[in-house]
């Protein structure tokens, strides 16, 4: 598959953290303008606005593309917004890739800003038997953590996983965090702390499942003709933006079902919906695995963070505890996962969060990642999955 | 146990024969794809048009694909049973039959520390909640020993 890469020009987010005051707007301004002023692109000179959808802010939150070009100050831009769960950022980036290649405009802003509530992420009032959000929660009991456990639990009966690996993930994130002024948790843990804390769904403890988090990251792209104009002819490029469905039939319970799809006359497809996202943007990249210095993916829980390993393709299935130890995915390993801290360290602030993670990534190849910079960074992927067949990778390159 | 009627949480879902219980899903009538819960407008096979479905018995006995419980109450629509809340113990089981993964709770009194993935479980009714006129039942997963 062909594609046309895009410049990331500047980046830019307003940290994370859970305030009883505050606003998802101006948290999103606040990334905006930090994006703008590390693009050196005054925001007059924006020629498309594509905002990340969140479902919890009212009205602004849907149309969150026009609420921050208002914000900023109507000035005429083409506007988009996307929602698609936690992949939503990279929709809104996905969208402003394909009005640059069409022609349609030269450099967008694409942000992602929200306020999430406090504890479970809750489904709707009301009786609706029809609604998969309110069957598992009221005929199975079937939590958000629940579904991370049960991911949890096949790994240590079939792979020998263990709760100390499981730990062993959070005490690095944390340890990469302490160094991130972005992130909401900067404090260290130790295997006993997270191994002491309240078990929430066996075998998953308080301190390895992901909180909710207020945070606004943006992002300035542009053509690469652009770029040169501006005197960033170096700056990374987006190489690869996945966003693909998952094929039929899904054989995972995935989050908010209660059942599979049958596999009686279909066969499951040979990868499954977490692989396929980042092997499609891999394939779109021309790239492998192997080519990579670094990822940062989607924790929801400790123990998810070991399956990326496996569907990101840096190990074999079953194989990913004997990575861990290795330490191969510590800062200064050979493939670091999650040196912003990871969502241990920041939390969910969904339609900010994979924009996030490119912003991370960004540093990094640009070097200017501080106390946690992976040395020499080159190639870093991103990847996650959220609600109803939505997930996302995206591949950033020098 | 309450004398109260017993009726089911969700109508339509599971046949009401204690000793016996049989999930009921729906089966495309051109694929034979299964579905839970019963799908009747479209069958979701991308090579499939059907709009035909045959509703269908499920299979009562399957392996454990995973489980977990819960040791905090978990937001409504789920309604708490006991003050103070117990935890809950829940899992996946797989149906080799219709090839597919049923989440339910597991059986009165079972903890995460009396099973394991691969383990055999059969369908039974159990309490979901009471209300002032019903006692509600909903299928649990039971682990067969061994």
């Amino acid at each position: 598959m062909s594609n046309q890469e895009v410049a990331i020009l500047g980046v830019g987010m307003h940290e994370w953290g859970k305030w009883e005051d505050g606003n998802f707007v101006a948290y999103g301004v606040k990334a905006c303008r930090d994006a703008l002023q590390d693009a050196g692109v005054a925001w007059k000179d924006i020629q498309m606005v594509s905002g990340a959808a969140t479902m919890r802010c009212g009205y602004p939150g849907y149309v969150a593309g026009a609420t921050f070009a208002n914000a900023l100050g109507w000035q005429g831009a083409r506007v988009n917004t996307s929602y698609a769960a936690c992949a939503s950022g990279s929709q809104a980036l996905s969208a402003a890739r394909s009005a640059i290649a069409a022609g349609e405009c030269e450099v967008a802003l694409v942000v992602g800003s929200d306020k999430t509530p406090k504890g479970f992420l809750a489904p709707q009032k009301g009786d609706r038997p029809d609604d998969p959000d309110w069957q598992r929660f009221r005929l199975i009991g079937a939590t958000n953590p629940a579904f991370f456990a049960f991911y949890a639990r096949r790994r240590m009966d079939l792979y020998g996983a263990t709760e100390e690996d499981f730990a062993r993930v959070k005490v690095k994130n944390a340890k990469n965090g302490l160094h991130n002024p972005k992130a909401r948790y900067r404090k260290e843990f130790s295997m006993e702390s997270v191994l002491g804390s309240a078990m929430v769904c066996d075998p998953l403890r308080l301190f390895e499942i992901c909180a909710t988090s207020d945070g606004a990251a943006a992002i300035v792209v542009s053509s690469l003709d652009y770029a040169k104009k501006v005197g960033k002819a170096d700056a990374p490029r987006i190489a690869a933006i996945s966003t693909v469905t998952p094929d039929y039939p899904c054989a995972t319970v995935e989050m908010p079902d209660i059942a599979t799809d049958s596999s009686a006359s279909v066969t499951v497809p040979a990868l499954e919906f977490k692989s396929s996202v980042p092997h499609a943007a891999y394939e779109e990249a021309g790239i492998g695995p192997e080519d990579l210095s670094l990822a940062e993916v989607y924790d929801l829980s400790s123990a998810l963070e070991l399956d990326w390993y496996e569907n990101l393709g840096l190990c074999g299935q079953g194989e990913a505890e004997k990575l861990l130890r290795s330490g191969d995915t510590e800062i200064g390993g050979r493939i670091p996962v999650n040196p912003s801290g990871g969502l241990a360290c920041f939390g969910e602030a969904v339609p900010a969060q994979a924009l996030a993670q490119v912003c991370e990534l960004t540093w990094h190849l640009r070097g200017e990642a501080g106390a946690r910079q992976v040395e020499g960074a080159k190639v870093g992927i991103t990847a996650n999955q959220g609600l109803f067949g939505h997930g996302s990778s995206v591949i950033v390159k020098k | 146990m309450s004398d109260k009627p017993k009726v089911p949480a969700v109508e339509g879902w599971f046949t009401m024969d204690e000793a016996s219980p049989h999930l009921i899903g729906s089966q495309c009538s051109k694929c034979k794809s299964y579905y839970f819960p019963k799908q009747s407008l479209f069958c979701r096979n991308p090579e499939c048009d059907s709009e035909e479905f045959d509703e269908v018995e499920l299979s009562n006995r399957g392996k454990i694909w995973s489980y977990t419980n819960n040791c905090y109450k978990p937001p409504a629509p789920y309604i708490q049973v006991t003050d103070p809340f117990e935890p809950f113990a829940l899992a996946g089981v797989q149906l080799e039959k219709e090839g597919m993964i049923i989440l339910g709770m597991l059986s009165d009194g079972v903890t995460v520390e009396d099973v394991k993935v691969g383990q055999e479980a059969e369908l039974v009714l159990g309490t979901l909640f009471e209300d002032d006129e019903c006692e509600k039942l909903v299928w649990k997963w039971k682990p067969i020993a061994g």
